[in-house]
């Protein structure tokens, strides 16, 4: 396939889908298939079917959508007009769209989800654009919006180096949560010496409360795999791997499917669109390793090994996947590569803080009213997040924190709730952007029981290369469960704390590194909460079960000093 | 190791031509081109044919890719995904994730816990269910969610989740529940069957 050939297909699919009067677009992401998804598209299907309406309206079975908390979500396209989102559909209901609103133009107005939501007007839709709204599944689909004319216009007019500058002139920044800018390392990359290089995207996504990754490479897997080519033509990589965590499924099922359609009309492969670049992609499924989210531990993971991390330097881009320059980033950094293409560096500079550019995904998840995936420009503010995309907390509760980035992030209390969400800004807070998952807490979360979880996390993930990680996961979380039972002293929180800062300066990989800021974050703005579960034996929200006395007052009791006999 | 020398010794009899399970196994391998950069690929498929990694499986996979059994071993027991033991009939995955956590599944988790007698990660003495926990299954917005035999069951509480659980496995496992209890103490019966 040429160039000319993808602008010819494009032209048919759009002209296909404007034959239709109406699409039916139904959720199928992983959180609306949990809750019914399948059966509302077969509901779908067989009604258009029974009124005889399949040559005007056809059902498409699409990606995210946001809202995932209403699922399954229903979107009705008609020509000019507005579209319709349904939410929370059951079987019935699909029924009843079209045979009211679709034959009869009658909207069922109580299931409907107003359009002018701050939960739509509010984000900003870029890596996510295709996303709810084209079939993932049918490469077709992602041409018609577009997709693959970026590949086609960098390797026809640009250099790799100018490819390279285009991408540092955006502003863009890792999205794995580090924030290095990306130009830089595609740049460090494709002058790395070597005849073989690679690229690898990032979709080990272990965070808990984290699934920006997973929604994106099952909503539109074709973006991500244009990021990727376009990065393997600016280093000079041949061969790209994506590591797809082992609990995603459905999202290796479609990249599978994409690769295999990509490369059967020339968008991938051998001599892509009649260039003489060759670029080829494999998956590589992860088996439920968190530390494999770590560089060098992912890259020991696709050679087949134990996900152990090794010290850098050197690093990936020097030497990586078998002693080769390799290129290693997130799978929301390749899915932003696209647009920066199509619409400039300039443009997308143009989004976001001084200092943090573009737009971030979000997994916006716990204590509030709406949850689900958004995509909002970098800058917006934490209250404009929960209260008005989220909608405020339920039952009216007051909000308490907002837990970013994991385990290794931090928690941002209710006083800084204007603060904006930038790399910055956030880092200044004590936590950090990490991948993406923001967890809302109300009155009724224990801090120090929220740490203790994160710390299980960690002390469960260590791979126990380094021993600071590997011991003093286990014993920071043997003084934190002394916390939340009861039993601690004192002295016990001095200890934690020490323990913390010599964990955090002392082990190999990032894990290690991180693993003490939920405690130190949690510290810093909760320190009475720590000191009422220790000095009262008291957990204020009423979490921890305090069933345990200290040793010293067990003493005590049992053995009453004498007073001293005169 | 879990699985006894003597069940190994029948298993080794029937493969590589019996157990025609062994074929999905050497047709991955095939494709991959005996590659031992592979070997988690590999791992994959034989689990997903098997059910679980039996010693025997992994001293198949380790003599056809020419890698030590140390090596498979290492990598089987590093990631959580490879099980070395057998999964009961049923199975119940909770997820942990913060979500979920904050959302309270640690009771849920507690109650299953409770009511049947074993940690997470085991598995009932009578072979019909396994508990587990995720550490994130990535459908937050519906937490807490579980997964029971493959279906996933959204915003469950404790009684829910017993009820769903109790309801899969058939009434008659839920009424012996409280001996499910006791029946751990009598494992040796059951290995004492086993090594017949």
């Amino acid at each position: 396939m040429n160039r000319a050939e993808l602008q010819a297909l494009a032209q048919r699919e759009q002209d296909r889908r404007r034959a239709f009067r109406c699409r039916l677009l139904c959720c199928a992401s992983t959180p609306c298939l949990s809750s019914g998804a399948t059966a509302v598209q077969e509901a779908l299907e067989s009604a258009v079917r029974e009124h005889g309406l399949e040559a005007e309206v056809t059902t498409v079975a699409t990606g995210c959508m946001g809202p995932c908390s209403r699922g399954p979500m229903v979107t009705l396209q008609m020509e000019d007009r507005p579209d319709v989102i349904y939410e929370r559909v059951t079987p019935a209901l699909a029924r009843r769209i079209v045979a009211e609103h679709v034959a009869r133009q009658e909207v069922i107005t109580d299931h409907v989800m107003a359009s002018d939501l701050p939960f739509f007007t509010k984000q900003m839709k870029v890596v996510l654009a295709n996303s709810g709204l084209i079939d993932p599944e049918r490469l077709e689909d992602y041409v018609a919006q577009g997709g693959y004319s970026a590949l086609a216009f960098v390797l026809r007019e640009m250099t790799p180096e100018e490819v390279c500058a285009e991408i540092s002139k955006s502003g863009l920044r890792g999205r794995g949560g580090a924030g290095y800018p990306t130009g830089l390392k595609w740049d460090l990359v494709r002058k790395a010496p070597g005849d073989r290089k690679f690229v690898i995207a990032n979709g080990d996504e272990g965070d808990p409360g984290a699934y920006m990754d997973r929604t994106l490479m099952e909503s539109d897997p074709h973006r991500v795999l244009e990021g990727m080519a376009i990065a393997g033509y600016a280093v000079g990589a041949t061969q790209g791997y994506i590591y797809v965590r082992g609990e995603y499924p459905v999202a290796a099922k479609r990249l599978e499917k994409a690769i295999r359609a990509a490369e059967r009309r020339g968008l991938l492969g051998s001599r892509i669109l009649e260039s003489g670049f060759n670029f080829r992609i494999d998956i590589r499924i992860g088996a439920g390793a968190f530390v494999c989210g770590e560089e060098t531990a992912l890259m020991a993971s696709i050679m087949g090994r134990r996900g152990q991390p090794v010290p850098r330097p050197p690093y990936p881009a020097q030497s990586g996947l078998w002693g080769c320059p390799t290129l290693i980033n997130n799978v929301e950094t390749f899915g932003c590569i696209v647009p920066i293409i199509q619409r400039g560096a300039a443009w997308y500079a143009g989004i976001g803080t001084a200092k943090s550019k573009g737009t971030k995904i979000f997994a916006l998840a716990g204590k509030v009213n709406t949850t689900g995936l958004i995509e909002v420009p970098m800058g917006i503010t934490l209250r404009e997040i929960v209260f008005d995309i989220g909608g405020g907390i339920p039952n009216n509760r007051a909000f308490k924190a907002a837990q970013t980035g994991g385990p290794s992030g931090g928690c941002i209390p209710a006083p800084f709730l204007d603060t904006p969400v930038d790399y910055e800004s956030l880092r200044a807070l004590g936590s950090i952007m990490g991948s993406g998952g923001l967890i809302i807490m109300d009155d009724q979360s224990c801090m120090p029981d929220v740490a203790k979880f994160f710390m299980q996390f960690c002390m469960d993930e260590s791979c126990g290369k380094c021993v600071p990680c590997r011991v003093g996961t286990v014993q920071m979380y043997r003084l934190l469960e002394r916390i939340t039972n009861g039993s601690a002293t004192p002295r016990d929180l001095e200890l934690l704390e020490e323990l913390c800062v010599m964990v955090q300066e002392t082990s190999l990989c990032g894990l290690g590194q991180s693993a003490p800021n939920p405690v130190l974050s949690t510290l810093r703005y909760f320190r009475d909460e720590y000191e009422q579960h220790i000095r009262d034996r008291v957990c204020p929200a009423g979490v921890c079960p305090m069933d345990r006395v200290p040793v010293h007052r067990l003493v005590a009791q049992r053995h009453p000093v004498q007073p001293a006999t005169a | 190791m879990p699985s006894s020398p003597k069940a190994r010794h029948d298993d080794d009899k029937t493969h590589p031509s019996g157990d025609p399970r062994f074929q999905l196994i050497d047709r991955t391998l095939k494709r991959l081109q005996y590659r031992q950069d592979a070997l988690i690929e590999v791992l994959h498929t034989a689990q997903e044919a098997f059910g679980y990694l039996a010693e025997d499986l992994l001293i198949y996979v380790a003599r056809q890719l020419k890698l030590p059994l140390s090596w498979v071993y290492g990598v089987a027991t590093f990631y959580h995904f490879f099980s070395l033991k057998p999964q009961g009939e049923h199975s119940c995955i909770v997820c942990m994730g913060t979500a979920c956590y904050v959302k309270r599944a640690a009771e849920i988790v507690a109650a299953l816990q409770q009511a049947f007698g074993i940690e997470p990660g085991h598995t009932t003495p009578d072979g019909k269910f396994t508990l587990l926990t995720a550490r994130c299954l990535g459908s937050c917005g519906l937490a807490p969610v579980l997964v029971l035999d493959g279906e996933v069951l959204a915003r469950e509480t404790p009684e829910t989740t017993l009820a769903a659980v109790r309801a899969r496995l058939g009434g008659e496992t839920a009424a012996r529940t409280p001996t499910m209890a006791l029946a751990r103490t009598e494992t040796p019966v059951v290995e004492e069957v086993e090594a017949l």
